[in-house]
């Protein structure tokens, strides 16, 4: 029984039940097969998290992000003035998480590849992109680079999705796609 | 050697309790079950909140409950009951006295104190961190104090455990042979435990004195890895802690043996070794982490921790089913599942928690922490959903099941309601599991968690969720009152039953507390040479589930913007 001690001082040469015996093995192939897709995927999969990431400042990053702005905003958007840029096909791109707003709101073209860097001057950010469901975790000091490649068009936005103080639920950024 | 007179025989299931060992048992679950009705009243709030159309707090409430809420139940609740559970399964079962009744009661005084400290600092309301307090957030210094100072009366609750296996087995209180395989989920539990609150030590500490100006920096993302250690294998803890009690209400309830030790001790055996990884799913969507890391971790080592739950799984009805079977239940497939005591909520409640764990929250964990898929799930509402399945669904309501069985044990008293105790479990489990599901449902669909307004009203930019998003909302909302009014019963059950109950009195009840043990062996059991065939196709029913669903995810997964 399961609350007294075992029947047989030697539990460990019982035999094994073979209903049990049977279980182990095809949930072992079971973990085994799921363990390889994930190494699978980073070969023929489309969708993969970059590992590339370096460490960063607030200063440096924001340099970043405003050298951008400066040379492709094309309009300004809502009460705030955002500026709305539209960056070259195949450039890097930039989007900056801070309290409560992503800067700036970004203007992509369909089927071509950016590569987007991520990052937050303040707290922890989630970087959640919607409807895509794509999400994203951002962190201040780290900056991370991601190729995406937009497959439909439309307007997307970009939730944040980790808690970040009494603004969260209002920090929300755009991303369109041409 | 102690006292005899220390010593008081349970006259119904002739178990012996060491009267301080007893007395802190009752303290810790008490305590446990009073943060239990806390987080259960915060939760109904959450849930309301989140329910659009009602929509109940304002959001510094709403961010401040929900830090009180995460705290209150995933922390304190489950770690005061575990210290029950832990001093049971190594006194009781072993005969045995407590080792060092002082150092056990420091360890429960330095909890309280803890617990009160951090939730006195949540409810000032200048610690709205949630659980995570993720840095460079801060919160106020007696917040991670608190913190501390439970952590260190719950570790010293795990040292009188080990101290009292030691003793028990120098005073050859069980034979001479192993401890109980509950015993042994429970060692299992204990050194994650250990750890778990050396990671918290490691990253609290430092935490607490960088907000009291003697460190200059925590770098977040080191913050997020140590973290999680403690974090994710609090968790774990349970799982280890929950799976025990479901060895031991199998016991009591049907007198049923483990299919096989070797299987079962491995199983716990392959936990120690793996189950902590799962720190890692939580880091799966950061920047600054190699993917090997993110692979190997996430999988637990080729995924050998969930090879163990799914050993369990099997061999937890496995021993059941055998013993229905050896009892006359031994027809068809399914007769020893039909003649089972569905009324008793001990049964009912381990068995729905079963469910539960391995339908919802097993496999939506597996699917979330595979790499890639994370991506597509990582910080929606799916990841509360996940877990309110495996520690509210799995843990919270095995717990329930076992006091429903210790209380008369322990306090001698009757249940005062029965009537009502025979639907509770059902009333608690399938709130809890819809509510799981449909919080999963929503962040399928993008919602997020810890938000609380998906509307965004008010924000420079507007967001349009699909209205499939707010009907599963309102679902989640009024799941959480089922669950709420299902976890109210039982504390109300337990709580009135302990003060007005009708008095056992020290001798054996008309109800029998606990099964006859059967016979051992499967011989003469089962259908053509398969001992426990209802199990094994429930099992592959499972495993069928598994894999539709983990497949439909990768389906989801590659239909979404390229991303490498």
């Amino acid at each position: 029984m399961s609350y007294i001690p075992p029947a047989e001082r030697l539990w460990w040469k019982e035999p094994i039940e073979a209903v049990e015996l049977f279980w182990v093995a095809i949930a072992l192939v079971w973990a085994l097969i799921m363990f390889f897709m994930m190494p699978y995927w980073h070969v023929y999969g489309k969708q993969n998290l970059s590992s590339e990431a370096y460490r960063t400042t607030p200063e440096m990053f924001t340099k970043k992000v405003q050298a951008m702005v400066d040379q492709y905003t094309v309009r300004k958007e809502t009460a705030r003035d955002m500026p709305v840029v539209r960056p070259p096909a195949g450039a890097d791109i930039y989007m900056l998480g801070r309290l409560w707003e992503w800067y700036p709101v970004l203007e992509l073209e369909k089927g071509q590849s950016y590569r987007l860097h991520l990052s937050s001057v303040d707290w922890q950010h989630g970087f959640s992109l919607q409807p895509e469901n794509i999400n994203v975790q951002v962190i201040p000091g780290y900056e991370m680079v991601m190729k995406i490649t937009p497959n439909k068009s439309g307007e997307y936005s970009v939730v944040c999705n980790e808690y970040c103080g009494i603004g969260h639920h209002q920090m929300i950024g755009k991303i369109y796609v041409k | 050697m102690a006292n005899t007179a220390e010593f008081r025989t349970c006259p119904d299931t002739g178990l012996k309790f060491h009267k301080p060992a007893e007395t802190l048992m009752k303290l810790n679950a008490v305590a446990g079950i009073v943060f239990l009705l806390i987080g259960g009243v915060l939760g109904l709030l959450m849930g309301l909140t989140r329910w659009p159309t009602v929509h109940l707090l304002d959001a510094d409430s709403f961010y401040m409950l929900l830090t009180a809420h995460g705290v209150g139940v995933l922390i304190f609740w489950i770690i005061f009951f575990e210290i029950a559970v832990l001093y049971f399964t190594c006194t009781s079962l072993l005969n045995s006295r407590l080792a060092g009744p002082r150092w056990a009661w420091l360890s429960f005084f330095l909890m309280v104190a803890g617990s009160i400290m951090t939730m006195v600092a949540i409810f000032q309301g200048r610690s709205s961190v949630m659980m995570t307090s993720y840095v460079p957030m801060s919160a106020e210094p007696h917040f991670y104090l608190g913190l501390i100072i439970f952590a260190v009366g719950a570790l010293i609750g795990c040292f009188v455990f080990l101290a009292t296996l030691v003793i028990a087995r120098a005073e050859r209180t069980y034979g001479d042979g192993s401890i109980p395989l509950v015993t042994f989920g429970a060692l299992t539990a204990c050194i994650i435990a250990i750890f778990t609150i050396a990671s918290g030590a490691i990253i609290l500490i430092p935490t607490f004195l960088w907000k009291i100006g003697y460190i200059n920096h925590i770098d977040p993302l080191m913050y997020r890895i140590i973290w999680w250690g403690m974090g994710h294998s609090s968790q774990q803890i349970n799982v280890s802690a929950h799976i025990a009690v479901w060895y031991a209400v199998m016991g009591v309830v049907f007198g049923a043996r483990p299919l096989s030790e070797k299987v079962s001790r491995m199983a716990f055996l392959l936990y120690i070794l793996f189950l902590q990884l799962a720190s890692a799913h939580h880091l799966l969507a950061d920047p600054g982490i190699g993917t090997e890391w993110k692979i190997f971790n996430t999988s637990y080592a080729m995924y050998l921790a969930v090879l163990a739950s799914m050993i369990h799984g099997l061999t937890v009805p496995g021993a059941m089913e055998a013993a229905q079977r050896k009892r006359g239940f031994n027809k068809g497939l399914f007769e020893w599942l039909r003649k089972a005591p569905w009324s008793n909520p001990t049964f009912a409640g381990v068995f729905l928690s079963i469910l539960i764990f391995g339908f919802l929250g097993g496999i939506s964990g597996v699917v979330m922490g595979t790499e890639q898929i994370n991506l597509i799930i990582h910080n929606t509402l799916y990841v509360p959903g996940h877990f309110h399945a495996t520690v509210v669904g799995g843990t919270t309501l095995a717990f329930m099941a076992l006091t429903y069985w210790l209380m008369p044990v322990l306090f001698r008293r009757d249940v005062i309601l029965p009537s009502l105790s025979k639907f509770q479990p059902y009333l608690f489990g399938i709130g809890m599991a819809g509510f799981s599901l449909f919080m999963m449902g929503a962040g399928t669909l993008g919602v997020p968690r810890r938000h609380w307004d998906i509307s965004f009203s008010g924000a420079i930019f507007g967001h349009q969720y699909p209205e499939t998003a707010y009907l599963m909302l309102g679902l989640v909302g009024i799941s959480s009152i089922l669950a709420v009014l299902g976890g109210g019963l039982f504390i109300l059950q337990i709580v009135g039953s302990v003060l007005f109950g009708r008095k056992r009195g020290e001798v054996k009840g008309s109800t029998p507390l606990i099964a006859e043990l059967v016979a051992p062996g499967v011989h003469g059991i089962g259908i053509g040479g398969i001992s426990v065939p209802g199990t094994l196709v429930l099992a592959l029913v499972f495993l069928t589930s598994f894999i539709l669903y983990y497949f439909v995810n990768w389906k989801y997964l590659s239909q979404v913007w390229g991303l490498g």
